[in-house]
């Protein structure tokens, strides 16, 4: 009974001070400590997929920090934390909790597909909002509280089909997909189905398990004597890595395109950059691009952590500045649980247009699906080049 | 041809099994013990040779060398510490050790060596060799795994059957009671099989490096398992088995993989594990153990 009187007491103290704040201006909170706005991220800082998590950590404390030399979110400063996952389901779950206890009101994360499926289910059923800057799979954003900055698996799988397509670069293609990773398989699906009557065929369809992911040759060899002239690899870059690394040694050079998860194969440690020389990758962001946005974020990047930002980092500095554009439009502030937020922001997310580093004129649809146009990259002396 | 082709990468896969499998058949023969850490040497062993030839610019065979040290060192210090206490236990809580201490040395590399995948440069000299008009290429490193697989076969049948030290490992593996009443140190013995064990993950690290040049704190854990299955079927305790326990289990890899399916390959090897053992238990080389009461 004592235990739901003080609930209730403390409930009635935070509407107070709820009360005063919206009496006061809310541009003169900024400065108020027990103010501020907790935002969480989720992602892998180690393990296979570290650098994706460790972009995002990287890009996100950038946009925050930025954030907080100027206006806020609405006014009020951001306090962030970053939590590891290692790109486990189990982990990225606990992570979400101890961000739960330590008070997050809005989540960026996490950063891989599979985690983030695990982590939507609890999101939801708590209510609280998240963005996820790069979990591509489709069911990320199944529950309405779920947002993501880059494009879908599906998408990314369609727009790889379009993009050779209408660039021409190829007329027999062969594909290599992981058949135990849900992001590889779902581009895989997609770039299939959606290669039908397109002026290219595709003359293999191979696959590998985690389990057996370090000798490509069978698969190459038959891609090969299929007489593919473009070798589609919708997976991550430490495959990758291998796999041109074996088509080298066995003396066959197509085109090899691929889609977000090859973004990362040039900072692999010691990694041969001539294997990747013509490599073709779907992404929405290029460091070398000159607009000033790009240009800004990469020398705030480069001198704070030394390393070029890959497109992690991208989706995961627009993210910040989706939240804030979001947040501001229903003028929401720290003292509303997180449940009020993400009402509010699941709401205001349809109604804005931002203009990011990955797109510009970025809008968002009920399913949390982001419509911006896809870009393509190719791998030229050891750095990205953009391809119109 | 294509079959030849998809012979020649099986054998070249095997090859890197059997030399891992060399080092999981000959600590099980004698100290009777799955070494499941043995993968995680194999690891520890290609970042040790990263190391030494990236970052300090040592040759690729001494590095290659040092390394296998390394190694034996850690094997040691592992069975000095982890094993021992064990001796007297049942097999059952030394085989979750073993776990232990392969999933420290995995969280170990990733402390020391962090997490983001390292590309590993060949230490094989000479590039691959063509038949054929370059339809079939044979490369470099699987011709280097092949024979240092054989030259370590023989060394270690020599060892085994013609020195005193080989002959106390036999006495051990035998009857490790008896050998104690003639006088065999078996502590030293079983340090001793761990240290040559240890130093065979060293250069199968590098080989398996050198053949899928990435190298991640698990790059030793599947292929780890893999070898296991190839000693097993191999007759694990057998020398020779484990060498065509490998081979047989690359070669059928890549096959399955070529003509039946690429993601049921594992299945099928795995299923060739359970058959094998259902119908021979002690694998294809491996004696048969009757025990007497």
């Amino acid at each position: 009974m004592k235990k739901i009187l003080s609930l209730v007491m403390c409930f009635i103290l935070t509407f107070s001070i709820v009360a005063c704040g919206s009496k006061a201006s809310v541009n003169e909170n900024i400065n108020e400590e027990s103010e501020v706005f907790k935002i969480g991220g989720i992602g892998p800082t180690t393990g296979g997929a570290a650098i994706y998590g460790t972009a995002v950590k990287n890009a996100i404390q950038i946009a925050v920090d930025e954030l907080n030399e100027g206006s806020g979110i609405n006014g009020y400063k951001i306090d962030f934390r970053f939590e590891d996952d290692e790109h486990d389901v189990e982990k990225a779950v606990n992570a979400y909790n101890t961000l739960k206890d330590w008070g997050m009101k809005m989540l960026i994360g996490t950063v891989t597909s599979s985690p983030c499926i695990g982590v939507a289910e609890e999101t939801f059923r708590d209510n609280m909002f998240q963005i996820t800057p790069s979990g591509s799979s489709q069911e990320c954003t199944t529950n309405p509280n779920v947002f993501r900055v880059c494009f879908s698996d599906p998408d990314q799988g369609k727009a790889s089909a379009e993009y050779i397509s209408s660039h021409n670069i190829a007329t027999k293609v062969g594909v290599i997909y992981d058949a135990s990773d849900v992001y590889s398989s779902y581009i895989y699906d997609t770039f299939v189905a959606n290669s039908k009557g397109l002026n290219y065929e595709i003359v293999a369809e191979e696959s590998f398990t985690a389990d057996s992911k370090t000798d490509f040759t069978t698969q190459l060899n038959k891609i090969k004597n299929a007489g593919a002239d473009l070798v589609f690899l919708p997976f991550y870059y430490s495959e990758a890595a291998l796999v041109l690394n074996q088509a080298n040694a066995m003396d066959y050079h197509p085109t090899f395109f691929s889609c977000d998860g090859m973004d990362g194969i040039l900072t692999l440690d010691n990694f041969d950059k001539s294997l990747a020389e013509g490599v073709m990758l779907l992404t929405p962001f290029a460091a070398d691009a000159t607009d000033s946005l790009t240009k800004d974020f990469v020398a705030k990047y480069q001198s704070k952590y030394g390393d070029i930002p890959n497109q992690f980092a991208a989706d995961a500095y627009d993210a910040v500045y989706i939240i804030k554009a979001a947040a501001e439009k229903g003028n929401i502030n720290p003292n509303m649980s997180y449940g009020e937020i993400c009402d509010v922001l699941k709401n205001t997310m349809t109604e804005i247009t931002v203009d990011g580093l990955t797109g510009k004129n970025m809008q968002w649809n009920q399913n949390g699906e982001p419509e911006k146009e896809a870009k393509a990259v190719v791998i030229s002396n050891g750095a990205y080049k953009v391809l119109d | 041809m294509s079959f030849i082709v998809n012979l020649v990468n099986g054998i070249s896969l095997g090859s890197v099994y059997a030399i891992i499998a060399l080092g999981y058949t000959m600590v099980y023969g004698i100290a009777k013990m799955l070494n499941f850490a043995h993968g995680d040497v194999i690891m520890i062993g290609g970042y040790i040779t990263f190391v030494f030839m990236t970052d300090m610019g040592i040759s690729p065979i001494l590095a290659t060398f040092l390394a296998a040290i390394c190694c034996t060192v850690i094997g040691v210090l592992v069975e000095n510490i982890a094993y021992r206490p064990l001796r007297g236990a049942n097999s059952l809580s030394v085989l979750i050790t073993a776990i232990g201490v392969s999933y420290f040395l995995q969280n170990i590399a990733l402390l020391i060596f962090g997490p983001n995948t390292k590309s590993f440069r060949s230490v094989v000299p000479f590039s691959a060799v063509k038949f054929f008009d370059g339809k079939l290429i044979v490369s470099g490193e699987s011709i280097v795994t092949i024979v240092v697989c054989i030259i370590i076969m023989i060394l270690l049948t020599l060892f085994i059957n013609k020195t005193k030290l080989g002959v106390a490992m036999l006495a051990v593996s035998e009857d490790r009671g008896a050998s104690i009443l003639m006088g065999i140190n078996v502590n030293k013995t079983i340090a001793l099989t761990f240290a040559i064990g240890s130093f065979l993950a060293g250069i199968a690290g590098v080989l398996l490096c050198s053949a899928y040049p990435t190298l991640t704190p698990t790059t030793g854990a599947m292929p780890g398992i893999k070898a296991f299955v190839a000693a097993v079927i191999g007759g694990i305790g057998s020398i020779s088995g484990a060498f065509f326990g490998g081979i047989l289990l690359g070669v059928l890899e890549i096959l399955s993989r070529a003509y039946i399916s690429s993601q049921l390959s594992d299945a099928i090897v795995f299923s060739l594990l359970i058959i094998m053992l259902s119908v021979k238990p002690q694998g294809l080389l491996g004696k048969m153990n009757i025990e007497k009461v």
